[in-house]
């Protein structure tokens, strides 16, 4: 058993970690990574502007956005990738390869999960802050920009580690469009050997397992470190509560 | 392909057929692995409580392990892999009695077992240890005091988490089409694949989806109330 994954390893690990790239396009862990990474990039700024659409005093601008928050909470994630598998090619009316999909599919579900995120975070700072910056002769917008939200997102810090982590596990849906990630070439090593399904799928579990859990442990160890900076900020007072990044989150 | 037509599937006996049969298989799937996942839960909840310290390892393990690797892993690794391994007799019987729904039901169910279990965990550790001393005190005996004064509580603390991953569950149920089982997902892609009316199938699944999902969410809204109608009203 032991020898059988220690062979695959060695026989495919090339193919696993970064798919047939010089003679293919990009795949395996390496286009796991870079995908969930992207995703949660281009996710954050939309989040941002959906937290300020959903806090604003506008409901034309507010009630669109609970809308949307709420199908894409409601919605299973393979719902909205075969919704984008349909629909990106017909908007945009070219061939787009499915990391493109998957990709688009991930900015908006991510985003609108963040946007909650960020929102929580700006409703934990309470409104004296934002109170006090008016006070100074701050603009709304000037105080949101320069006071309410370095803090919110300093503090959001340990919650998009998270939603980084729930992303990566995310990126495996795109199995179905056939994205060529980790997931993929698994399957396709399965597909050549035939035989031992079981290892495969295994190291599979494990290098999820791997990657995941050293993320989780950072953002725990960055909660930590967050939070006690901001007790001794605030005089020794009890620590104020961080944004309950682990409810928030999504599971997959 | 014409203009938009919903009827088109909503009036056909074969598609309605399907998507009934869909849903069934759903919610087959869901009630299902709700089920095995709370079984589950309470009984890594009394491991963990236990005064075993290798029994707290282990449901810690079982926690990470099915916290950090995807759903999707986990479904195919038993699908595809687990099964391989069973005793041939199982795996034929298995086979003839819609093997992939079985596999879902099993690998959801553990999967989400490791959420409810810490679910109910954060919620009794917040129930403060001075409650049980009271109720101590009071002449209840460990057992009763755990079902009268903490139980009650720490449930009530842990019913907003539990209904999300529960709406989660529900949402999860769709990954089953990977291993092949006919769920509402699955009938979606069939009717597609038969009508080519995709935008209006799409349409009709989300809607499905979203109707479900909301109903969860609003019962366990409903059932929050019912617990602590003063907190509620406050919040």
């Amino acid at each position: 058993m032991i020898n059988d994954v220690i062979a695959i390893i060695q026989d495919y690990w090339l193919l696993l970690l970064i798919g047939q790239y010089p003679n293919g396009p990009l795949g395996g862990l390496a286009n796991t990574l870079i995908l969930s990474a992207l995703s949660i990039m281009l996710a954050f700024p939309v989040a941002i502007l959906l937290a300020l659409a959903r806090l604003s005093k506008w409901r034309l601008l507010r009630w669109p956005v609970t809308a949307l928050v709420y199908i894409t909470r409601g919605v299973p994630l393979l719902m909205l990738i075969l919704w984008s598998y349909f629909l990106v090619p017909l908007w945009t009316g070219a061939d787009v390869p499915s990391f493109v999909t998957m990709l688009t599919t991930l900015v908006v579900y991510q985003g609108a999960f963040l946007s909650e995120v960020v929102r929580a975070g700006i409703v934990a700072l309470g409104s004296g802050q934002m109170d006090a910056a008016r006070a100074l002769g701050h603009s709304s917008l000037g105080a949101m920009r320069f006071i309410i939200l370095p803090q919110a997102l300093y503090n959001m810090i340990p919650s998009i580690i998270s939603t980084f982590v729930s992303t990566i596990k995310d990126t495996t849906l795109g199995y179905v469009i056939n994205v060529p990630d980790l997931t993929f070439a698994a399957s396709q090593v399965n597909n050549q050997l035939l035989t031992q399904p079981f290892q495969v799928f295994l190291i599979l579990a494990v290098v999820y397992y791997a990657i995941c859990w050293s993320l989780t442990h950072v953002a725990n160890i960055v909660e930590r470190r967050i939070t006690r900076r901001r007790a001794g900020l605030s005089g020794g007072a009890a620590p104020v509560a961080l944004v309950p990044a682990k409810i928030i989150s999504e599971q997959l | 392909m014409n203009g938009f037509d919903l009827w088109a599937i909503l009036r056909n006996p074969e598609y309605t057929a399907m998507l009934l049969h869909g849903i069934e298989m759903t919610f087959v799937i869901y009630i299902g692995s709700w089920l095995l996942a709370m079984t589950l839960a309470l009984l890594l909840l009394c491991i963990r409580f236990s005064p075993l310290r290798f029994g707290d390892r282990a449901v810690a393990a079982y926690v990470s392990y099915h916290r950090n690797v995807p759903t999707l892993v986990q479904l195919m690794l038993w699908y595809f892999g687990i099964f391989t391994l069973f005793p041939p007799g199982l795996t034929s019987w298995l086979a003839a009695h819609n093997a992939e729904t079985i596999f879902a039901v099993i690998g959801l169910g553990l999967c989400q077992a490791a959420y409810f279990s810490e679910d109910l965990r954060s919620g009794l550790r917040s129930v403060s240890p001075g409650q049980m001393e009271a109720a101590k005190a009071l002449g209840h005996s460990y057992v009763s005091a755990m079902r009268f004064v903490v139980m009650p509580q720490g449930v009530r603390n842990a019913l907003p988490p539990l209904i999300n991953h529960s709406v989660s569950l529900f949402k999860n149920s769709s990954l089953a089409i990977v291993i092949g089982a006919s769920e509402l997902t699955h009938a979606v892609k069939e009717v597609e694949n038969l009508s080519f009316r995709t935008f209006e199938i799409y349409l009709v699944g989300t809607v499905l989806y979203l109707f479900f999902s909301l109903l969860i969410m609003g019962a366990g809204a409903y059932l929050s109330m019912r617990a602590d109608p003063a907190r509620s009203a406050r919040a």
